[in-house]
């Protein structure tokens, strides 16, 4: 038995690097998936929306501790495949922010105005170049608070990847808390941590937002 | 031949019937002026022109093409009859410069240099060269609308729509609007506009067309059509537009 020390410190703060790569998995894979979801969703064709909105509705319908079980425990057993908590993990971080950043996006999307893609539509310009230069730069000013807004959520998420035995900030904090029978003194550093990952991002989502309101 | 010939259009949003057979000629050069009351079909009848709605009977050509809202050459038919809307809708994280060029740059590849060299060549048309590195929403009302026609003359249209483009400007800057297309027009370009400006379809239109419940209900030269009004319903459009 040992009490809590700057080596314990040491080693919370480099479980943080783990949580960190997961928001990268989760923002670099779903991100992608999420314009396309976004996309989806505005689209004119009814069974691209229709087949959005079914995985939206499924995945926003369960918890991301539910998903994180399902593509790590359910997997092997429904579809005989194994997964590293890794691969699970991020793949479970992927579909739930897809989900939920896609519906923010779609959102900002059609919070421009119909009359926006009419005009581009009357200059001639393609279909896709309407999106890319008349209605995506408008959309991502509406998007960018609440987008940021998510990411502080997405951070604090990866804490359910300790339930799978992934070694992430909050399985560390469990580790050491374990070790060092002071888990009050432990999680109230876990979660400072938490809060100081958090706490610039929260605060530059209200300064986007009182700046892009302010804004034309 | 016609510019644009309309022949016998219907049109229908849902069971009303906003255009019941509507056949109208315009000649390469013409100043058309549709007038008549709100709900009358004008602004539907303009829209079908540029393909934004699609018609639902007859016919329409332009320049002996058949328009169709899924016609397969719609994008170079949309630079060759530009449209100013009664609300701008200019790009509004867009300079004037790139509002104007955008299209010109898409579509046609210009490059950088003759893309300033032709915003600032229509902007010079419509009074607003000073204004080429402005924001819209740095502008007025009315300089956002000359901004907006500049921005579909840089497509060098044939035809040019104008849907109540004054409609929604402070009396005060209605004029210098009016003023750019009495220029155009002076220019022979071919315009049809709906419009509620009467002093402006008095004296630059060459045709008027009064549309009443969907049908083109008396058409003429200004000068004939406001003296002689044959119609009752022409007669008291007149009398309440005075």
């Amino acid at each position: 038995m040992r009490s809590f020390s700057l080596p314990d410190f040491l080693s919370l703060l480099s479980a943080l690097q783990w949580t960190a790569v997961l928001v990268v998995i989760a923002l670099g894979f779903g991100a992608p998936l999420a314009l396309a979801l976004a996309l989806m969703r505005t689209s004119a064709s009814r069974a691209l929306r229709w087949t959005a909105t079914a995985f939206l509705q499924l995945v926003q319908g369960v918890p991301l501790l539910g998903l994180l079980m399902f593509f790590y425990f359910g997997m092997p057993v429904f579809l005989g495949i194994e997964m590293p908590p890794l691969v699970a993990v991020g793949i479970a971080m992927t579909v739930y922010t897809a989900s939920f950043l896609g519906e923010i996006w779609r959102g900002g999307i059609e919070a421009v105005k119909h009359e926006q893609w009419e005009a581009a539509a009357c200059l001639g310009l393609s279909t896709w170049h309407q999106f890319r230069y008349v209605i995506a730069p408008q959309a991502f000013r509406m998007a960018l608070p609440p987008t940021v807004g998510f990411l502080v959520q997405l951070i604090k998420g990866t804490s359910l990847a300790s339930i799978v035995g992934f070694v992430e900030l909050a399985r560390a904090g469990q580790l050491v808390s374990a070790a060092t029978f002071q888990p009050l003194l432990v999680y109230s550093i876990v979660a400072a941590i938490y809060f100081a990952a958090c706490l610039p991002l929260t605060l530059w989502a209200h300064s986007l937002e009182v700046r892009l309101n302010g804004a034309r | 031949m016609a510019l644009v010939d309309i022949r016998n259009v219907t049109k229908s949003y849902g069971s009303t019937q906003v255009l019941k057979g509507v056949s109208l000629d315009i000649k390469e050069g013409e100043i058309v002026t549709i007038i008549g009351k709100s709900g009358s079909g004008k602004s539907t009848l303009l829209r079908c022109i540029n393909a934004l709605e699609r018609i639902d009977g007859g016919e329409i050509t332009v320049e002996g093409q058949t328009v169709r809202t899924d016609m397969p050459n719609l994008r170079d038919f949309r630079q060759r009859v530009g449209i100013v809307f009664q609300a701008f809708n200019l790009f509004p994280h867009m300079t004037v410069e790139r509002n104007i060029t955008l299209a010109p740059v898409l579509n046609k590849r210009i490059a950088k240099a003759e893309g300033r060299a032709l915003a600032l060549d229509v902007l010079e048309r419509v009074g607003l060269a000073d204004k080429i590195d402005a924001y819209p929403a740095q502008l007025s009302g009315g300089q956002q609308q000359r901004v907006a026609i500049a921005r579909c003359l840089a497509m060098r249209p044939h035809l040019m729509l104008f849907d109540e483009v004054t409609s929604a400007l402070d009396p005060e800057l209605v004029g210098e609007v009016l003023k750019v297309m009495e220029d155009m027009a002076r220019q022979g370009m071919t315009m049809v506009l709906v419009t509620h400006e009467m002093g402006f379809a008095r004296n630059a239109a060459s045709k008027i067309v009064f549309m009443h419940q969907g049908r083109v209900w008396e058409e003429g030269p200004p000068a004939d059509l406001f003296a002689n009004p044959r119609t009752p319903e022409l007669q008291s459009f007149i009398a309440s537009v005075r």
